[in-house]
This record gives C-alpha cells, sequence and structure tokens, in this order.
C-alpha cells in the first residue's frame, strides 16, 4: 500500500473513531480517549530512535516536556491556536532532538541511554527554575468550554491528538518502507558494515533523533490545555519516559503496528486501573507487562504474530 | 606506470603504545589482483581499516584514485569506489539477504552523480548479484538461516553491490573447506575479469598463491617483502617471519 493510501485510509479510521466516541454520551471517553492517542503518539516517535535505530531514549519525558513548557511560554505572550502551538513545540523538541544527537551519538547502548537520562534530569531543574513559565509552583492555563464547529473543548483536543496520531504513524509507516528504513535498520544491525555500505551512519542517527523529538514535543504542546494546570513533576513524569519505552517494547519494535498496539494496550489498561482500582497501579501493570514480555516475547506482539504464521507456513 | 589506484605513503597507526603500522608504502595498479600476507597480529586488517577509513592514521596518506581519501569518512569512500568485506560476516540481521544488497545499491550506488536506479532495477540488480555468488534461491532468508560459506558469500556479493572500483576481501575463506576455497577463488577471479581491482588478505596460502599476481608482506606492522609470488615466497625473511629459524 503506498504512503498516500495509508494516509487516506488512516484518516477514514480516525474519523470513525471520533464519531463512534461521540455516540457514547460522556465526556470522559474522550479524556481517556487523549490519554491513550498521546501515548501512541509518544511510543511511535520512541520507536523511531529506539525501535528503528536501536538508540534507547531515556529521556522521552523531557521532549514531551518541552513540546508542553514551549505551550506554557507561548500562551503567555499570547494565545495562539492549538495547531500552531503544536507545531512550534515541535520545533522546539526537533532542536533539542538535534542537538542531543549531535553531542550524544557518539555514544552507544547504556552510555546514550543514560545521557538521555540526564538530559531530563538537566532540562527539568531548568524549568523549575525558570519563573516565567511558573517555575515549581507550575503554570496555569484557562481553557475555554467550548470551541467553534465541534464543541466540548476536550472533543477538539480529542480531534488534534487523533490527527497527530494520523501524521505520526504514516511518518513511521513511510520511514518503514523507504530508503531511509533501510538505512535505520542497518544501523540498528550493524553500523559498521552501514558505513561500509555507504550508509551515513551520523546523519541518519540525526534524521532519527530530530524526527523522534520532533513528533515528542508535538504530543506534549496540547498537554497544558489538557490537564489545566501544569507543573514540572507531571510533565517530566516518569510514566512518559517509561510508558514510551514500554509501548512499543510490548507490541514490537521492528514496525509501525507495535507502538500502535502497546499503546492502545497498555494505555487502555491503565485507564481502567486508574478508574477501577487506583491511579497508583499504573506503573506497576507496566513494570510486571514488560518483564513479562522480555522473558517471554522478546519481540513483542508483532513478533509473536509473526513467529505464528512463519510457523504455519512451514 | 600510471598513476595507481590505491597509493597508501607512510601509514603509521599505534594503538596506546602498541605500533600498529610502521611506516606502510604500497600502491595497488588498476585491475591487480593483490594478495597481502603476514602472520597473525602484523597489521593486516589495521591496514584495511585505515585505507576505508574505520581507523584513521596517525601519519601518512591514503591516495585513491588520485585523491587523497585520510579526511573522508567510510561511507565517502565507499561512494569513492572502496569496498570491502569483513574477517568476521557482518550481515544485517534483520534484513533478507536481498535486503542485505540493497542497502549499497541504494546508498552507494544511487548516491553517485548520474542515473539512480529504479525500483525495478533495484530488483534485478539485487537478483544479478545474487545469481553470480550463487544465493539467488535465498533471496527472502535471514542471514542467520545461511551456512558460514553463503555468509561469506553474501558479504562478498554486499561489497560488490557498491561497484566497487577496489574491493578489500579480508580473510573471506577462513574456515571453509577445500573446495569451499576453489568455489570463492573462483568468484574474485570472475569478479577481476569484470574489472575490479582486488586485495585478498588470507592466510591459505592456497589460494593466494593460486590468485594474487602480486604479494605483499607484512609482518610486526612493517612491509617485508612485495612481488611476484614465486620470488616472495622464496625469501628469506619472509621465511623467517613464517616458519621462524
Amino acid at each position: 500500500m503506498r504512503t498516500p493510501v495509508f494516509f487516506l485510509i488512516s484518516i477514514a479510521v480516525a474519523a470513525v473513531v471520533f464519531f463512534a466516541a461521540r455516540l457514547v454520551s460522556n465526556d470522559y471517553v474522550f479524556f481517556a480517549g487523549y490519554t491513550v492517542l498521546q501515548f501512541v503518539v509518544l511510543a511511535t516517535a520512541w520507536n523511531i530512535l529506539g525501535g528503528y535505530t536501536g538508540y534507547v531514549n531515556f529521556g522521552s519525558a523531557a521532549f514531551f516536556a518541552l513540546g508542553a513548557y514551549a505551550t506554557v511560554f507561548l500562551h503567555k505572550l499570547y494565545p495562539l491556536p492549538i495547531p500552531l502551538l503544536i507545531v512550534t513545540g515541535g520545533i522546539v523538541s526537533g532542536v533539542v532532538g538535534f542537538g542531543m544527537g549531535y553531542l550524544t551519538l557518539r555514544l552507544r547502548g547504556a552510555f546514550f541511554a543514560i545521557a538521555t537520562l540526564a538530559l531530563a534530569v538537566v532540562l527539568q531543574t531548568l524549568v523549575v527554575n525558570w519563573d516565567y513559565v511558573g517555575g515549581s509552583r507550575g503554570a496555569y492555563i484557562i481553557r475555554p468550554n467550548e470551541i467553534a464547529l465541534v464543541g466540548p473543548y476536550i472533543q477538539y483536543l480529542f480531534l488534534l491528538m487523533l490527527a497527530l496520531t494520523v501524521f505520526a504513524l504514516t511518518i513511521a509507516r513511510g520511514i518503514e518502507r523507504s530508503q531511509l528504513g533501510y538505512g535505520f535498520a542497518t544501523i540498528r544491525d550493524d553500523e559498521l558494515a552501514a558505513e561500509a555500505s555507504g550508509v551515513p551512519t551520523l546523519r541518519l542517527k540525526l534524521i532519527a533523533t530530530t524526527l523522534s523529538g520532533a513528533l515528542m514535543g508535538m504530543a506534549g504542546a496540547p498537554f497544558p490545555y489538557y490537564i489545566g494546570y501544569l507543573q514540572p513533576s507531571s510533565a517530566f513524569g516518569l510514566e512518559y519516559a517509561v510508558n514510551s519505552i514500554a509501548m512499543p517494547m510490548i507490541g514490537g519494535t521492528t514496525s509501525w503496528v507495535g507502538p500502535l498496539i502497546g499503546a492502545i494496550l497498555l494505555g487502555s489498561l491503565q485507564q481502567i486501573a486508574t478508574v477501577t482500582i487506583s491511579s497508583a497501579v499504573n506503573l506497576l501493570i507496566v513494570g510486571l507487562l514488560l518483564v513479562a514480555f522480555v522473558i517471554i516475547a522478546p519481540n513483542g506482539i508483532v513478533g509473536l504474530v509473526q513467529g505464528w504464521t512463519r510457523g504455519r507456513a512451514k | 606506470m600510471p598513476s595507481p589506484l590505491l597509493e597508501v605513503a607512510g601509514l603509521s597507526k599505534r594503538f596506546g603504545g602498541f605500533v600498529a603500522l610502521d611506516g606502510i608504502d604500497l600502491a595497488v595498479a588498476e585491475g591487480e589482483r593483490v594478495g597481502l600476507i603476514g602472520p597473525n597480529g602484523s597489521g593486516k586488517s589495521t591496514l584495511v581499516n585505515c585505507i576505508c577509513g574505520t581507523l584513521v592514521n596517525e601519519t601518512g596518506t591514503v591516495r585513491f584514485n588520485g585523491e587523497t581519501v585520510d579526511r573522508l569518512l567510510t561511507h565517502e569512500r565507499t561512494r569513492r569506489g572502496i569496498a570491502r568485506s569483513f574477517q568476521l560476516p557482518r550481515p544485517f540481521t534483520t534484513l533478507t539477504v536481498a535486503g542485505n544488497l540493497r542497502v549499497p545499491l541504494l546508498y552507494t550506488v544511487n548516491a553517485r552523480p548520474g542515473h539512480a536506479l529504479s525500483p525495478t532495477e533495484l530488483d534485478a540488480r539485487c537478483a544479478e548479484l545474487l545469481e553470480l555468488v550463487g544465493l539467488a534461491d535465498k533471496a527472502t532468508h535471514l542471514p542467520r538461516d545461511l551456512t558460514q560459506v553463503e555468509m561469506r558469500k553474501l558479504e562478498l556479493a554486499r561489497a560488490m553491490a557498491a561497484e566497487p572500483k577496489l574491493l578489500i576481501a579480508d580473510e573471506s575463506m577462513a574456515g571453509l573447506s577445500h573446495s569451499e576455497v576453489d568455489d570463492i577463488v573462483g568468484l574474485l577471479i570472475r569478479l577481476n575479469e569484470r574489472g575490479i581491482t582486488i586485495i585478498l588478505i588470507e592466510h591459505i596460502m592456497r589460494a593466494v598463491m593460486k590468485f594474487s599476481q602480486r604479494i605483499i608482506v607484512l609482518v610486526s606492522g612493517k612491509k617485508i617483502a612485495d612481488g611476484a609470488p614465486d620470488t616472495v615466497i622464496r625469501d628469506s625473511e619472509v621465511e623467517r617471519a613464517y616458519i621462524g629459524q
């Protein structure tokens, strides 16, 4: 299937999801759905760097928070429509992603992972001490109740996140099938052999960190409007770093379907657990599932399914 | 003699206090088949790594096709026409056999100025290369399904896919059986007949003698002999290094 066709089909699916959600006359569906979709985008973004090129990023929360704080900053200067904020959030996080890539990509494996973790800590410290965006007190964003055409504001946010999801999935799938996808896979498999085959590994890694960072920033940009009150500990929350790694790992990292499945599954499970048990159970579920998958199915759900179909073919 | 395709002058490389290469000079003419031999640890692979840009030499220069390539990254040198196979096969494990060949086609052949291959031409080129090395029926397999000799063939095919001017085959026959060695030597000679200059690094003397028009001998980072195969192996210094006296 060609990328434009895929794009149109996913728009159609997104439209169905949106109108199906409207049929349920309860705004909670949109609140929960927004969070799940946000994790689809984050997981997809993480997977572009972590799954395709094999560089594990522990600092997803930093990129997400940068997008969110870019929104807070701009909101204080002059309130802009959210689609524009998503673009600026993406640019800010993309630039930081590029910078992180440039400084750290000669590091490999655990060293790269530690460097990304350090970046998150440094950025959080900066934000905590930056008074203009609220510092450690946090910042309020009063969102309107309604918006023209769509209706309730939460439905508008949900719609935006849905669009962003389609955008992220189309990019991820497009990469997989392009020359870039081949290049990313060679970096994951063997960087030395990749260079010897003419792959400009450093440049491709920069493309991956920039794209991955930008998408995470885009996912974070509408967040202040969703949450209403943004503080550093919620924007830089552990759940973002952990979920954006766990979801692709559980779904499967080699294809765009993996993060989608992983995020929908885990994200929904967390939402259900939040309502039925308690919100503190969230990370416990993620942790247990991650351990189980790493042991039983290291290639995630996609890997399991591929294993079954291949077994049958033989 | 016209100016050589590859020219290494005064090349030295040290790892800490250990001198791996010490003032190597050598030249390889276009279309030549050169054997590079030496005992373990004599610096053969280090020399290859310096020529290909995987390692950076401290002194000396590498000139290729009339251009100094010292400051170029590995992939830039590959694009200029230096291809190599690795001593231990390093396939891209998550790509199929055909996918492995597609990488140099996309990133080296298509990156050169001029006509870029269309998707159908890419497929045809992959099939042609697989046919050449005898892996046509394994195109959709993953590298882990291949045998050792098939893995080495894939390694050579991937280096070939980059359409190099110079191919450096680093111990592509270690651990192979008698007939498999003949197989690979035959393949390398066929490639040479297509106009590719080849440097063969090998321990199996039978293969080296059969293949090489000229032999260069490295011992502890120094070049101790360079000449016709028959003269080189009778050289007393080479004998001493190999057999001991």
